[in-house]
């Protein structure tokens, strides 16, 4: 939850453009993935909340909004709810899987648009340099002058509560450090001398572009983006449990472990259950991303 | 030197002025006409005209934002549609609260951050680095208003030692430096610390380790210099860097502090921009996102004149 | 001159473990320098030669080298020394100098303060009284001004004071020892010759015994009594500099002399060595040079050769030189058991 986007990248850069996509950059990459045992248990992890999220109408015994007063607050393993029922008698485990579908819904969505338009924009301010290149990174400056989490919070409050606006205010707050990363490293291949010698024997700014820089940036643009779908989801959780983000009865994790806060003297396991799902997801999205990192950068 | 200053400080000027325009705009980018954002829904038609060319509603957008400007430098931050009255006192407050809020909890998470990540940084790729920098990434990615909230289950509810909910005796908002309210700032400071405290400690171990491979400090080691000497070195040369990211953890805090504002109801600024958004009250929000924006604008040009100042290696022209 | 040398080192090894690897760089050397004598151990990168320069203080990284051997430095055993005694030769006894004085030197410290955290390290003198040393120092390495540029940081000043000012620091605290880990490698050619000049007017002026470490040959006759070649973590010739700019024995160094520019080749063509180093990863039979040698025969491979002694005072580790009939001095080349 950070504005410390850290400008380690250059490095990166340069070890990709050495690599080069060459076939045994990948196969060194790969091989040290399946090296590291924690990058693997934590995407595997993840894969199985995915699965679980997408076949969440398969699984889940009850709708997510399924109950009854009657039922409510059911301890953890009470038979037919094997993760108990939440204040308003409805089955957790239904609302959890249901839930999670918002949850890496409205966490990864920004920052998968954010990795569109910022590495966009911020490859065009890379290579094009001078002033458009001043242009882009002054209005970026501008947008940096904000603490994310208040950023977030403020256009989002503005826009009112909702899906879509939740994703669009998280955008806006991805999309300048994106730029910013993406500039760093577009400039840093365009000063490289294979570029310099493309140019020199003529090659057009496009074709520069398509065959030189974009294979030797968008790697390190990933990572990064990587990087922040952790932020993402707790930032996401977070506008929901202020109330900005999905509207009640839907589940999602953050908006549960709101409504669920009167149950924390009753229930309290039940009411910290959400909060674990989205503790979860975010610590694996950082440590797949940390060993992405690392196995993709030579100097590691 | 104090060209320098000078320049940094004019370079900031732009920036302020485009943070206020990102806010004013704010109460524009919501739905609907701005002027429904400003009075009750039931207020008759001639009234919602009077507040319409009384706040210039009616003039074109530059002009507008021109008035609010000159309002602004004359201390009017707008007045809150549900109070009725000036935002400026209640935020200023609010603020304080906040500020102590996040100079606690960013105390705690750098000096938390600083022990480990030198650690890590010393023994790196040893087990303990690994366990120190998993434990970093577990800060980081720690969805801090569940922690908060599970404090409050072991502490409060359970263990019953500290309160869960203020920030002191009998809800009193004044603060004061004594136990009966230090009481009420542990949990939440400490919630605030974690993730501070995690972004600091990857920090400082790769600075640490960076600086510990450097050919100078075999230079110290070659002159017989005992292991306080030499660590001496180390903290001289990663402090200003710390310092950077210490500086922008803070500002960070002070602007995110809204989500752990809201679990240990702390009277802060996030509080207040908690309840001006279900209230819908955007002169509310507007003011004190400026503030916050602002605040963090100005700390960010505090801390790059003090890293200057203190870093030989930067040019001071 | 004492009875005892200045250094003396005996079966030195000197390997890097890693999970991957254990590199052994230097793979048994025997050395004796004497008091106020100047060594010149020349090499190409990875020949072991900046590691035994290291090693002479245990300043390889700990925990990842492992140390065997005999090894004596101004009569202490290098090899049990606890950490705290040896830091208080460090610097004060033997200190060193090293290739890139910019990383060498702390950014952001002044050179002042340099130097004198050394004194008050080893003397317990004042902060005043260190500072008006340190400008003596200063002044004693040439550096113009130098008052002003106690209070200089390292980027301050040009490469060549930089180095000026490794060099004060070094002799700060008069020691007995100087190692030099390619000194003036860095350095423009015409600042190069003034630090030589100023090593070898210091070293006559202190008294010290010196190791240089160069794989410049330029650079080794410049300054040395005596050179040891070492190639891949061994010793392979050894003897008095004229000898061995004379009258060369091993074909590696052989090869040196002929991808050096010197007087003695001046008329002929430059010669290089074919190949590369051997893989220090992995351990090898016979001379290392072999794969190298253009007179290499199956004798060379199957067993290290140990030292020949061409003529007094000269070893060199070749299978075709013959050991002269001279008697030779045994404190200064000790064989190979």
């Amino acid at each position: 939850m950070s504005t410390t986007f850290a400008p380690e990248v250059l490095g990166a850069a340069k070890a990709a453009a050495r690599a080069g996509g060459q076939d045994t950059y990948w196969r060194g990459v790969g091989r040290r993935l399946l090296r590291d045992r924690v990058t693997l248990v934590c995407g595997a992890i993840l894969v199985v909340m995915a699965l679980l999220i997408v076949l969440a109408p398969l699984i889940a015994p009850y709708g997510p909004t399924d109950g009854s007063i009657a039922r409510r607050l059911k301890p953890i393993g009470t038979p037919g709810y094997l993760l108990g029922t939440d204040e308003l008698g409805r089955d957790m485990l239904s609302r959890l899987l249901y839930g999670g579908r918002f949850s890496w819904f409205v966490g990864i969505t920004p920052v998968v648009l954010a990795f569109f338009i910022g590495g966009t924009i911020g490859i065009i301010a890379g290579f094009a340099g001078g002033k458009t290149n001043m242009a882009i990174m002054r209005v970026t400056d501008v947008f940096y002058a904000f603490p994310s989490v208040l950023l977030a919070v403020a256009v989002s409050g503005s826009l009112g509560a909702g899906i879509l606006n939740a994703i669009m205010s998280l955008t806006i707050v991805f999309i300048p450090p994106i730029i910013r990363v993406a500039e760093s490293v577009t400039t840093g291949v365009r000063n490289l001398d294979y570029a310099e010698a493309a140019r020199a024997t003529g090659a057009g700014a496009r074709s520069i572009v398509l065959v030189h820089v974009l294979p030797n940036v968008l790697g390190p643009i990933f990572i990064y983006a990587t990087s922040l779908v952790g932020v993402s989801m707790i930032i996401a959780s977070g506008l929901s449990f202020l109330g900005l983000g999905i509207k009640p009865p839907d589940p999602e994790w953050g908006l549960m472990l709101n409504t669920l806060r009167t149950a924390i003297y009753s229930q309290p396991m039940i009411a910290t259950l959400p909060g674990i799902c989205i503790f979860l997801t975010s610590v694996c999205f950082n440590f797949v991303s940390d060993g992405l990192r690392t196995a993709m950068d030579v100097r590691a | 030197m104090l060209f320098y200053i000078v320049r940094r400080v004019v370079y900031v000027i732009p920036i302020a002025l485009a943070v206020s325009l990102v806010c004013f705009l704010l109460v524009h980018i919501a739905p609907g006409d701005p002027i429904d954002a400003m009075v009750q829904p039931d207020t008759p038609q001639e009234v919602i005209d009077r507040v319409r060319s009384e706040y210039g509603l009616d003039r074109p957008l530059p002009v507008q934002f021109g008035l609010w400007l000159a309002k602004l430098v004359q201390g009017d931050f707008g007045t809150s549609l549900i109070k009725g009255r000036p935002v400026l006192p209640d935020l200023v407050s609010a603020s304080g609260a906040t500020f102590v809020l996040a100079c606690t909890g960013g105390l705690l998470g750098v000096l938390a951050g600083c022990i480990l990540g030198g650690i890590a940084g010393v023994y790196r790729e040893s087990w303990l680095d690994r366990v120190l920098l998993g434990t970093a990434v577990a800060g980081v990615s720690v969805p801090h208003y569940w922690l908060g909230m599970v404090m409050v289950i072991i502490f409060s509810v359970n263990l019953n030692l500290l309160p869960a909910m203020g920030s002191g005796p009998g809800g009193s908002t004044a603060w004061a430096w004594d136990w009966a309210h230090l009481r009420y700032l542990i949990l939440p400071s400490v919630t605030l610390a974690v993730i501070p405290a995690g972004i600091v400690t990857r920090t400082v171990r790769g600075l640490v380790s960076d600086i510990i491979s450097q050919d100078y400090i075999t230079t110290l080691r070659g002159k017989g210099l005992r292991r306080a000497g030499i660590v001496r070195h180390v903290v001289l040369n990663a402090a200003p860097t710390v310092l950077a990211v210490v500086g922008l953890q803070l500002a960070n805090l002070m602007g995110g502090s809204i989500l752990v504002e809201t679990v240990f109801a702390w009277p802060g600024t996030g509080m207040m921009l908690n309840t001006a958004i279900f209230q819908r009250d955007l002169p509310v929000l507007q003011a004190t996102t400026l503030l916050l924006a602002l605040f963090f604008v100005v700390l960010n040009l505090v801390v790059d004149l003090i890293q200057t100042a203190i870093d030989p290696r930067i040019s001071r022209r | 001159m004492t009875g005892q040398p200045l250094v003396r080192a005996r079966g030195l090894r000197v390997s890097f473990i890693s999970r991957e690897a254990t590199v052994t760089a230097v793979n048994g050397i025997d050395l004796d320098l004497d008091e106020g004598e100047v060594l010149c151990i020349l090499g190409e990168s990875g020949s072991g030669k900046s590691v035994t320069l290291r090693a002479l203080l245990r300043l390889n990284p700990k925990g990842k080298t492992v140390m065997t051997g005999a090894l004596a430095v101004a009569g202490h055993d290098i090899m049990t020394i606890p950490d705290g005694r040896l830091s208080a030769v460090r610097g004060k006894v033997v200190s060193m100098i090293f290739q890139e004085p910019m990383t060498a030197l702390d950014p952001v410290f002044t050179i002042g303060y340099q130097i004198a955290e050394t004194l008050i390290r080893h003397e317990g003198i004042s902060r005043r009284e260190a500072d008006r040393r340190a400008l003596e120092l200063l002044e004693l390495v040439q550096i113009p001004s130098a008052r002003r540029r106690l209070g200089a940081y390292p980027h301050e000043l040009s490469g060549g004071l930089r180095q000026r000012a490794m060099i004060a620091m070094a002799i700060s605290c008069r020691p007995k020892l100087l190692l030099a880990d390619e000194p003036t490698t860095a350095l423009d050619a015409t600042v190069q010759i003034q630090i030589l000049l100023l090593l070898r007017s210091l070293q006559q002026e202190l008294g010290m015994g010196v190791i240089f470490v160069t794989h410049d040959l330029g650079v080794a006759g410049e300054i040395a009594d005596r050179i040891a070649v070492m190639y891949a973590g061994r010793i392979v010739e050894l003897g008095s500099t004229v000898d061995v700019m004379r009258q060369p024995f091993h074909p590696y160094t052989q090869g040196l002399m002929g991808a050096t520019v010197h007087s003695g080749t001046r008329g002929k063509r430059l010669t290089t060595i074919p190949g590369a180093p051997p893989d220090l990863r992995f351990p090898f039979e016979g001379c290392a040079f072999a794969p190298r040698c253009s007179h290499a025969s199956d004798a060379c491979r199957e067993s290290m050769p140990a030292f020949r002694h061409p003529g007094p005072g000269r070893a060199v580790r070749c299978i075709r030189v013959e050991d002269a009939e001279i008697k030779h001095s045994p404190k200064r080349v000790s064989a190979m058991a």
